[in-house]
């Protein structure tokens, strides 16, 4: 009996080799791993699997002759829940590449277990350094923005105009850990100086005391290293004190547009950030937008427009490689020039991170704003080499040993 | 980074205001383990349903109904919520905690704790846990007001004056008026108090209702403030309990003092220390317990 399967299986092996395509399951299983309720769920969440369904419907349903399906799961933003759903998927369902990762602390749990495992992770919306640096993988991809690309951008014209002084309020994990040391390196660098930060609890409701603290402590510029509803947040309780409003600056290192669209155009005008992509840059990005729209009742953001980018890049890969073996897969992402609705000419690096142009964008007042989603407009291009830390100051062993 | 007087002075009207909803929920459940000797693990819940009672009455009760102009408006919400919500209680204390008030006090704790439970979940299906912003705050209570020592917003001073004032009522009406006193004794002696023609299992539902439309009006006028979430009860329920254990479990002015007390000490040590400010009740807590175990305002 068991000699009969071995030689079935061996008999397979070879007839696959040389004959067909190796596809794992007889199935391309895309997982989007995400936050489906908390404070990140606007800018990723169902937004995501959108995205995904979208990737894979433009694609045809089908790769090598087989079927691409698609799984989705909410990780509460938490490592653990992460880990394990990653896990099972792997170990129970074969999936074979898993996107979003939104929450650095998940990202890199899950970068490191399904890279062990063989499996191709493309982290679209987590921002932490880490994922290419220390904590890098061989088939772990840092796709879409890191921490490092949003302090240059965006601290660097601050500093510029005058915003010496800085204190930091900052999510109290990973991502806002690297964000804050990040954005203190760029205003040291440009002759500004740190004087002070407080560390909050991720996720956070009130904001008020540590504002208060950030009012007192004499700086020009308070940085807000945290994201989604923990930076609205911060940003409506500030206005509620009247912080921001004077000489000092409130400035946010992480903003999506989602973020934009709940605080009102009234309450973050002006704001400049930056960010990998806006909905509404050329006719590509307006048409994608609008097919999304109209399942999604929002505009996508760049983490959701990337998780599309991703998921058809990896499908490009997967074609070019005749298998979804993920050594071969990652070995075919890092030949390709990648063109699609979110960027154009982008390439792999060695270390993972994903090279592309970012942007620097500013919020509009309500009356440039033309319609419900006339939210921003690019003030800047950050060419690729400018926007990411350089291959030659990675930490990441992977590069080192070449 | 020095400590400025300033800054402990900002720090502790942020405290005082944290602190006027600790003494609101306290006081609730104060009142109900006082008069009704129920640990109402549920408390946090009801205060949660109060907001969303006055979120969903703005946003979403029109279009439900087919009106999308009907919108209950924060003032009306904080009458509303505390009623409907009272009623809930009523309903629970009728159908649930009646049968209970024969057996020890764990009892009505595993079940008050299983109704919130029940609560959260059915609101965490249908909610962000990250909190829903309120969009309701009256316009009048927009801006600043200048206190010498800081810009404080002019809405939390209203709700720090309203819990203040809703508090003292309180105390007021169970300890010095006639109602008050029958309520007391109708716990100590409910025999004898019926023997004068009182209906004390009527009395004992009402004063379930008031505390727990006390929990749900505090939940209105939180959700400004805070955003609305189905967990928002429970990150606050830990700390109020130890606000009652530390006042003395039923002792009325306990809560009130107790908890705004409480609230200040936790601004202050934002400043002073920031990592200890989530953890410096329960130090309180510890250290009372093992000076007076019955609480610093509980008799015995």
């Amino acid at each position: 009996m068991k000699n009969s399967t071995l030689a079935l299986a061996v008999a397979a092996a070879l007839s696959a080799g040389t004959a067909q395509a190796q596809i794992s399951g007889d199935v391309v299983k895309i997982g989007v791993l995400t936050d489906m309720s908390g404070v990140y769920a606007a800018l990723s969440g169902q937004g995501s699997v959108i995205a995904a369904q979208m990737a894979i419907e433009d694609f045809g349903g089908k790769v090598l002759g087989k079927p691409i399906q698609l799984v989705s799961a909410d990780h509460q933003n938490k490592a653990d829940i992460g880990s394990a759903t990653a896990r099972e998927w792997i170990d129970q369902q074969g999936v074979d590449m898993i996107t979003d990762l939104v929450t650095s602390s998940v990202g890199i749990a899950v970068q490191r277990l399904a890279s062990a495992k063989g499996v191709i992770t493309m982290n679209t919306s987590a921002g932490s350094t880490a994922l290419t640096n220390a904590e890098c993988t061989e088939l772990g991809i840092h796709y879409a923005y890191d921490t490092y690309a949003l302090a240059v951008g965006t601290a660097n014209p601050i500093i510029q105009s005058g915003g010496k002084k800085w204190f930091f309020i900052t999510a109290d994990y990973t991502f806002g850990h690297s964000l804050e040391s990040n954005a203190a390196d760029v205003v040291k660098a440009n002759g500004g100086q740190v004087v002070g930060g407080v560390r909050h609890p991720f996720p956070n409701n009130d904001f008020s005391s540590y504002l208060l603290q950030a009012q007192g402590s004499g700086a020009d510029v308070i940085g807000l290293a945290n994201a989604g509803q923990d930076f609205t947040n911060a940003v409506k309780q500030a206005g509620e004190f009247g912080i921001g409003r004077g000489k000092q600056q409130l400035v946010g290192l992480l903003v999506f547009s989602s973020d934009v669209k709940s605080l009102g155009l009234k309450a973050a005008e002006g704001l400049q950030f930056t960010d990998s992509w806006y909905w509404d840059m050329n006719d590509e990005t307006r048409a994608f937008a609008q097919r999304f729209f109209e399942r999604a009742k929002a505009m996508p953001t760049s983490p959701q427009a990337a998780v599309y980018s991703s998921v058809t890049q990896y499908l490009k890969a997967v074609e070019a490689a005749g298998t979804d073996n993920g050594k071969a897969v990652r070995a075919k992402l890092g030949e390709m020039v990648m063109n699609d609705v979110y960027h154009k000419n982008a390439k792999l690096r060695p270390d993972g991170r994903v090279m592309h142009d970012m942007y620097l964008m500013k919020v509009k007042s309500p009356q440039e704003s033309k319609s419900e989603w006339d939210l921003l407009k690019i003030v800047d291009t950050i060419p690729a080499e400018k926007a990411f830390l350089p291959l030659e100051k990675s930490q990441c062993p992977l590069v080192k040993k070449q | 980074m020095a400590i400025s007087a300033n800054a402990i002075l900002t720090q502790a009207m942020l405290g005082l205001n944290n602190g006027a909803f600790y003494a609101m929920l306290s006081l609730g459940l104060a009142v109900i383990f006082g008069l009704l000797n129920i640990v109402n693990f549920a408390h946090g819940a009801f205060y949660m349903l109060g907001a969303f009672v006055a979120l969903i009455g703005l946003t979403q009760l029109g279009p439900w109904l087919g009106m999308p102009d009907l919108q209950i408006n924060f003032w009306w919400a904080l009458l509303i919520a505390p009623l409907v919500v009272g009623l809930l209680g009523i309903l629970i204390e009728r159908t649930l905690l009646r049968r209970l008030y024969g057996l020890d006090h764990l009892y009505g704790l595993l079940l008050t704790f299983g109704v919130a439970l029940v609560l959260q979940g059915f609101f965490t299906n249908f909610y962000n846990t990250a909190g829903t912003p309120y969009p309701g705050k009256p316009e009048i209570l927009d801006g600043v007001v200048n206190l010498g020592f800081m810009y404080f917003p002019k809405y939390r001073l209203f709700a720090l004056v309203v819990s203040l004032l809703v508090c003292f009522a309180t105390w007021y009406l169970i300890e010095r008026t006639k109602l008050g006193a029958i309520l007391r004794a109708g716990t100590e002696k409910p025999k004898l108090v019926e023997a004068f023609g009182v209906n004390v299992p009527l009395l004992i539902t009402l004063t379930y209702g008031f505390g727990v439309a006390l929990a749900a009006f505090a939940g209105v006028l939180a959700a400004p403030i805070y955003a609305v979430s189905p967990l928002m009860g429970a990150d606050l329920i830990i700390v109020v309990f130890a606000v009652v254990v530390i006042g003395g479990m039923g002792s009325i002015m306990g809560a009130i003092v107790t908890g705004l007390a409480l609230g200040m000490i936790e601004g202050v040590t934002k400043v002073v220390y920031p990592p200890a400010a989530s953890t410096v009740v329960f130090l309180i807590m510890a250290l009372v317990l093992l000076v007076r175990p019955a609480g610093l305002f509980g008799k015995e």
